[in-house]
């Protein structure tokens, strides 16, 4: 290697190592108090003179003031983040489908009002959601929060499942319906099976956007019983005292889930946000 | 030549046409549904809300508005460019083919791919005056106190301003990796035969080919940007006293905080004439490139 080639090696590994201290300083800070014992949770330590599973032990025994409700609440933020990913891949399946494939008449407008409502910030919608729901009679259920997250993951989904579908050679369904399929065995028996690939790409989308969501849902849920994990996290700030070295556990625990089925499914992931997140 | 491919197929189907219209509009039902009941009703009635002009004598007399006003400004031209020229930056590292920076940018990733409720209350403890790990830090080795990070608004919107970036910059990276990979290398070759300097390189090759893609990003990224209700609510909670407040958080403070609905609606739709011009922009480069 020439001192040229080794001198621009070395700066590429500066840079390297930089971006890995950037990147982990808090996770890793995270993950030091969630081993750190209450008695040294205020010490700012860079690592524990005792570190401790303990917290973990709490969390999971549901053994403190705020996580009385933790499996409940668990099981709040998964059952809410699968029905999202369900609804959501049913009607972007569905409309992608009419859109694309029949080329239904007002497929075009509906594609473009799904593209504006995907651009507009949900946060601006927050309030106007409320009242909305409040109309419907849906505060405080978890349906409020499932059916505001449908409405917001759809649109990318749409979208999405349009681009792929628009790619599907058009050849395949002239000849099943020459061999007498309906639209709906075209839909069922050619269309979702080529699809299956963009799916799992939205489905991990749409599921991870609601685990992750908390904005809304401490908006729409507030007994103990129907909130979520994240909206949880949230309530631990109400006092000033709060068990940091708890709350980082609870983190931690809440964070696992999605880091796992993002990375079982980065492939899908990757290969969806360069093809249509941002189109060049 | 599509198009007319498209038309002779579909005059050959014409029989079947009325019961493919039929099955399309019942698929797109779903989406129709959802659209009417919870975009376009609590749009129009937000809008409705947002009719009262005392709402918004009300925010432009409050000195918490206006200086709002100036922390989006501040937020958004900050955190959106420092974001993309760190994205433009680093897509150059991240090209690179070695099985280490494959590896890294597994990790580097993280932030984007993990949820930010965690990650910015850490941020937010690890920043504490008395307690966080960085003040500790600061005074191990300087013996003196350290700032209170989130206790003083230029403090505390620089915090903003970084914990956004560190949450987003992974997403922006990859998007521009992306547009430099479509880059052709052997335009890199040609230059290196003619003796071109890395800078020369970036600005005759690389920056022309990301351009576009530069542009789009920039543009979506101050949309979602202007929606960050997280990185401000969840680190400072637009304290101290207000001070760090965005248009997203104040709205919410306004109408949940202190029960003044149309308050809170007429601060977001202050922001309008600035974003829709933005989205509808968006909307035609989207839409223009895809056909």
């Amino acid at each position: 290697m020439s001192p040229r080639k080794a001198f621009d090696e070395a700066r590429l590994m500066l840079v390297g190592v930089l971006i890995l201290i950037w990147t982990l300083i808090p996770i890793y800070h995270l993950f030091v108090m969630s081993i750190t014992p209450q008695a040294e949770a205020f010490a700012g330590a860079v690592w524990p003179k005792s570190p401790t599973l303990d917290n973990y032990t709490t969390v999971l025994t549901q053994g403190h003031y705020f996580l009385g409700h933790f499996w409940q609440q668990l099981f709040n933020s998964a059952m809410v983040a699968v029905a999202v990913a369900v609804l959501t891949l049913t009607v972007g399946a569905c409309a992608s489908f009419a859109i694309s494939r029949l080329r239904v008449r007002i497929g075009e407008t509906v594609s473009n009002l799904a593209l504006l409502t995907y651009l507009i910030p949900a946060a601006f919608l927050a309030i106007p959601m409320y009242a909305t729901m409040g109309q419907y009679g849906l505060l405080g259920s978890r349906w409020s929060l499932i059916l505001t997250m449908v409405t917001f993951a759809s649109p990318y989904a749409i979208w999405m499942l349009r681009q792929y579908a628009d790619k599907l050679p058009y050849e395949l369904d002239e000849a099943a319906r020459i061999d007498g399929a309906s639209p709906i065995q075209i839909f069922w028996l050619i269309y979702l099976p080529l699809m299956m690939p963009s799916m799992v790409a939205i489905g991990t989308y749409a599921l991870l956007l609601a685990w992750n969501e908390y904005l809304y849902a401490f908006l729409l849920l507030s007994a103990d019983t129907e909130i979520t994990l994240s909206v949880a996290l949230g309530h631990f700030l109400s006092t000033d005292d709060a068990p940091w070295n708890l709350l980082m556990a609870t983190g931690i625990i809440y964070a696992l889930p999605p880091a796992a089925i993002y990375y079982a499914f980065r492939r899908y992931m990757v290969a969806g946000l360069t093809a249509g997140a941002v189109k060049s | 030549m599509v198009s007319l491919a498209q038309d002779v197929a579909s005059s050959h189907r014409s029989g079947r046409m009325s019961a493919e219209a039929t099955w399309g509009l019942i698929m797109l039902l779903p989406y129709i549904a959802i659209f009417l009941t919870f975009v376009l009703y609590p749009v129009g009635y937000g809008i409705w809300l947002g009719t009262d002009i005392k709402a918004y004598h009300r925010i432009f007399d409050d000195p918490i508005f206006l200086r709002t006003l100036a922390n989006t400004v501040i937020f958004l031209g900050l955190a959106v460019n420092i974001k993309l020229l760190l994205a433009l930056l680093l897509s150059g590292f991240f090209v690179h083919e070695r099985r280490w920076i494959r590896w890294l940018s597994f990790i580097f990733i993280l932030p984007w791919a993990i949820p930010s409720i965690p990650t910015i209350l850490s941020f937010r403890w690890m920043l504490n005056a008395e307690w966080g790990m960085i003040n500790s830090l600061i005074f191990q080795f300087t013996f003196q106190d350290g700032p209170g990070w989130l206790l003083n608004r230029v403090y505390g919107l620089g915090s903003i301003i970084t914990i956004h970036i560190w949450k987003y910059l992974p997403f922006w990276t990859l998007i521009l990796v992306a547009a430099r990979l479509t880059i052709s290398k052997d335009l890199y070759e040609s230059a290196d035969v003619d003796g071109a300097s890395g800078l020369q390189k970036f600005l005759y090759i690389t920056f022309p080919g990301v351009r576009n893609m530069y542009i789009t990003s920039t543009l979506l990224s101050t949309i979602w940007t202007l929606g960050d209700f997280n990185s401000i609510y969840l680190l400072t909670g637009g304290g101290p006293a207000d001070s760090t407040q965005v248009l997203a958080t104040l709205g919410i403070r306004y109408a949940f905080g202190m029960s003044e609905v149309r308050a809170g609606v007429a601060t977001i739709i202050v922001a309008l004439p600035f974003m829709v011009p933005i989205v509808v922009l968006m909307v035609k480069r989207l839409r223009g490139e895809d056909r």
